[in-house]
């Protein structure tokens, strides 16, 4: 396949970004994307250009770290898919992909398509875990029993990998599914609920004081997840909140 | 030749932990707060690591080069961890995971060690399910568990196909609570460049900034790495891309012996290459071999039908397929463990049955657990058992329940059903069980600098057992190396912080200043990917999954070769001072064409077979791996002399005590 290439770059946080036009060819269906973006650096190297920035790590679609904006969805036109995982035989001979880095004003951009998404971790440290120690005395594993959909859920929930396409499809910049999923995993799980109260405040606390913008429930994060996290985890968090605030 | 002290407790096997536990040095609360200590690396060990060690008070300072700890590769982990809680009452206990651990690992693993991770192991459920790891389980609401590759017993928990993940997770919620107290300084984007010795004494790393290049010098009374394996010194493994040797290599160029290197697990099940461009492989996990089963077609001519895209494979009739596996090793059938399995894999293509392009391919097909599952379903539910495409979708829905993220990644990359087809799996590079020589206390032979996780060499022999990596990974964390340290911390209660101004921090940072600029300044002609894969070309071919002393010597000339090609014409675009990825895996990659060296004359050295390190020398009639206990009874750790090649082998004997070696047999 040939293709063209619309790339944002930029050269750090400071720097005034643009869209650069640049032409690849001789690319096979079976790779994947970022294998296309690896050819294309080779290329541009070879050239004397400096090869686009991009963050990747696992190429499985676990790790959340690769997080392009391709063709205006994040992650690319496949469903349940991260950018790694998304395959060129998705393309045509002769298509134009633009491609940019996650937007939002939280999600400062490092380099050309890297992102800064250290304010996910910082709503984590807010209330993102159970206070429980590594004592190695803990109570047995299967002391207390929990409801097989329950747990079920609360797996579900906490499949997040945090890549932050949600904020991305968000006209809002809105980190509500990311934070709903992690309130969510706790809420559901006996282990979590004796904090429950003061994690949800605190951790939408921090979220709002990240600039992330409010959920206006359009649903766009929910379609462009690459692990399909559920809207009714957002729901789920709403009440989680609304319980808080009346226990004060 | 220089002998090394395991520090292995006195007494018996099965009280050496406690005993050790009960008589080592302490620090007092009041005294941790006057102790820094620094953790490279944030999968399972190091989280872990850095979270208790934060919780007993100690100032930790952690180091990763992803974005954020939750990135690290331990995340990808599918299938699950063992634990020897016995809760199927199928006869488990501690002692039977010791035993088939030392077993999996061909008797190459240091008994004390082994022992004391089957005793944690139990621990390690409790604590995660504390935390709020949401584990599989059953309609009672109590823990599931499945079988892995090995074993006779069903002690791996699991959270579907994303144990790691959970896991991992669970490890950086505990560091999350640390760095919100303050307890934990996390510098995420941050890559360990060289350790720093004072007075012969682990004092501190020099570190780079990758958003912004700045080297950083970080002070601390002790350094514990928990940096993953090597497997990328292949090139192609199922290793995350930025996974790298270099925290392992540069504790080991300032005196810590690395241990067995050659000792790389090839797994069996992985997504087949498809491509020159290809840049990594993807796992498939064991535990798709519970229910999968392994074949390729018995007549030559279904093969050749197959390749030509003539034949599907579900047109084979059942008796013109070979369950290889099962034929091979009845007792233990499509669960052998990864050794085995790949071996026998690869003996298949090699005769030629191999089953897609590349004859690099075998199946692994669900059909026949799929109409299992429809059945019990239907029964279940009161349904029509007989009813073909009823049972068909019942069992597919098991399936989907069981494995569905995993069958959803093959469809994605291969793009194929694997629920109407069987997938095509070959073997891949996976998991390294050498690295870093440690001591009991998983001290490295530097004063001061620990190695855990897969970084350490210790727990797994020549082979480890699936499900046993998130196990050592999170023992080692969470409770061996946060007792074991505070025996050498001591001693350094009145140290007081360490300065970073002096000479030996001075003269560290000059050392990572000058490389960094020698590569800048190179303008050669190469990308450093051109070497990277030649470079894994070489260990594939020549240091693989069979390995002979005639290709095992070539390959060290040409790596050797290879690394001063690399010197000479390396290409490193951008500058030294800002966000520049090519500059970050020149260092890598530097450091992988030293190792790739050193693992070839490892396995050189070693000309009997065990686990994962096959010599074409050594072999049984029927084709099996050939141990020399009599020679070979040891631990082979190299102690750092200039070049690889001129590496000087330090042997650590290993005594087993409770077990009788034996010839490992699956049959």
């Amino acid at each position: 396949m040939n293709l063209t290439l619309k790339i944002w770059r930029q050269a750090n946080a400071d720097a005034t970004g643009s869209i650069e036009t640049y032409s690849i060819e001789n690319i096979s269906p079976d790779m994947s994307f970022l294998e296309m973006m690896d050819v294309h650096n080779e290329e541009l190297i070879a050239k004397g250009i400096d090869p686009v920035a991009f963050d990747h790590d696992c190429r499985e679609g676990i790790c959340g770290m690769c997080s392009m904006y391709i063709n205006g969805e994040a992650h690319g036109p496949d469903r349940l898919v991260t950018t790694c995982q998304l395959h060129m035989r998705k393309f045509k001979d002769g298509d134009t992909i633009t491609i940019e880095p996650f937007r939002a004003n939280a999600f400062p951009v490092v380099k050309d398509l890297a992102v800064d998404r250290s304010a996910f971790d910082r709503i984590q440290h807010a209330g993102g875990f159970v206070s429980v120690n590594t004592s190695g005395n803990t109570q047995d594993a299967n002391a207390i029993p929990i409801d097989k959909h329950d747990a079920d859920k609360a797996f579900d929930a906490a499949t997040c990998i945090g890549c932050g396409a949600c904020v991305a499809s968000c006209k809002n910049a809105s980190a509500m599914l990311f934070v709903s999923a992690k309130v969510s995993q706790y809420a559901l799980l006996p282990q979590g609920k004796v904090e429950a109260v003061d994690r949800v405040q605190n951790m939408v606390k921090q979220m709002d004081e990240e600039g992330f913008g409010n959920c206006t429930n359009t649903g766009a994060c929910e379609v462009e997840c690459p692990k399909g996290i559920s809207l009714e985890n957002i729901a789920r968090m709403n009440r989680e909140y609304l319980s808080a605030s009346l226990k004060g | 030749m220089a002998t090394l002290d395991s520090k292995i407790p006195q007494g018996p096997l099965a009280d050496k932990w406690t005993n050790h536990k009960s008589h080592i040095n302490l620090v007092s609360p009041a005294n941790k707060r006057l102790i820094d200590v620094i953790v490279v690396g944030t999968g399972l060990a190091g989280a872990s690591a850095s979270a208790t060690l934060a919780e007993l008070g100690y100032n930790v300072k952690t180091f990763c080069f992803q974005d954020s700890p939750r990135r690290a590769h331990s995340i990808a982990a599918q299938g699950g961890i063992n634990a020897a809680k016995n809760y199927q009452g199928d006869g488990d206990s501690t002692y039977r995971l010791f035993y088939d651990t030392i077993k999996g690992g061909d008797y190459r693993s240091r008994e004390s060690n082994v022992h004391r991770l089957a005793e944690v192991s139990t621990n390690i459920i409790d604590q995660c399910v504390a935390q709020g790891v949401p584990f599989a389980r059953d309609y009672g609401g109590l823990l599931d568990n499945r079988s892995f590759g090995g074993v006779l017993v069903s002690r791996t928990f699991y959270a579907k196909g994303q144990t790691g993940q959970q896991l991992l997770l669970g490890a950086y919620s505990a560091m999350n609570r640390q760095i919100g107290r303050g307890k934990i300084k996390m510098y995420n984007r941050h890559e360990m460049m060289d350790l720093v010795l004072v007075d012969g004494k682990a004092r501190g790393i020099i570190t780079r900034n990758l958003v912004d290049g700045k080297i950083e010098r970080h002070g601390a009374h002790a350094v514990v790495i928990a940096s993953g394996g090597y497997g990328n010194v292949f090139f192609l493994s199922t290793n995350a891309m930025g996974s790298n040797v270099s925290a392992g290599w540069k504790i080991h160029k300032k005196g810590a012996h690395f241990a067995n290197p050659c000792f790389t697990q090839i797994h069996p099940t992985c997504i087949p290459v498809s491509g020159d461009h290809q840049s990594k492989l993807t796992l498939m996990s064991e535990s798709l071999r519970n229910d999968g089963r392994i074949w390729v077609p018995k007549k030559i001519e279904d093969v050749k039908a197959i390749r030509d895209g003539k034949l599907k494979p579900t047109a084979i009739a059942e008796e013109d397929r070979d369950y290889y596996l099962e034929r091979r090793y009845p007792a233990f059938g499509n669960l052998v463990p990864r050794d085995v399995a790949s071996r026998a894999a690869k003996e298949r293509c090699d005769e030629g049955y191999g089953v897609n392009k590349t004859g690099e391919a075998v199946y692994l097909d669900f059909a026949s657990a799929i109409i299992r599952y429809g059945k019990e379903e239907a029964h279940v539910k009161g349904l029509d058992a007989n009813n073909a495409a009823l049972v068909k979708k019942l069992g597919q829905g098991v399936v989907r329940a069981k494995y569905g993220n995993l069958f959803q990644m093959y469809e994605k990359i291969v793009d194929q059903d694997p629920y109407e087809t069987p997938m095509m799996i070959y073997p891949a590079v996976h998991y390294t069980m050498g690295g870093v020589w440690v001591d009991y206390n998983l001290m490295t032979s530097i004063p001061g600098c620990y190695a855990i996780g897969e970084a350490n060499f210790s727990d797994h022999g020549a082979n480890r057992l699936g499900a046993s990596a998130l196990m050592q990974g999170l023992a080692d964390g969470y409770f061996v190396l946060p007792y074991t340290i505070g025996d050498y911390l001591a001693d350094d209660i009145r140290t007081g912080a360490i300065n970073t101004d002096s000479p030996e921090f001075d003269a560290a940072e000059k050392a990572v200043q000058d490389q960094i600029d020698a590569f800048i300044n190179n303008n050669g002609s190469n990308t450093v990917d051109y070497y990277h894969r030649k470079l894994g070309k070489i260990m594939w071919n020549k240091c693989g999954m069979s390995r002979n002393a005639k290709e095992l010597k070539e390959a060290m000339v040409e790596i050797k070769a290879l690394r001063e090609d690399f010197y000479k014409n390396v290409n490193v675009p951008g500058t030294a001072n800002e966000f520049n990825e090519q500059l970050a895996k020149a260092g890598r990659v530097a450091d992988f064409l030293e190792l790739g060296e050193l693992f070839a004359k490892d396995a050189l050295e070693r000309t009997e077979s065990c686990g994962g390190h096959f010599r074409e020398e050594s072999q049984t009639p029927e084709g099996e791996a050939m141990r020399d206990d009599e020679n070979f009874t040891f631990v082979s750790a190299w102690e750092y002399k200039g070049e690889p090649a001129d590496a000087v082998l330090c042997k650590e004997a290993l005594n087993y005590e409770e077990i009788e070696v034996k010839t490992r047999s699956y049959k």
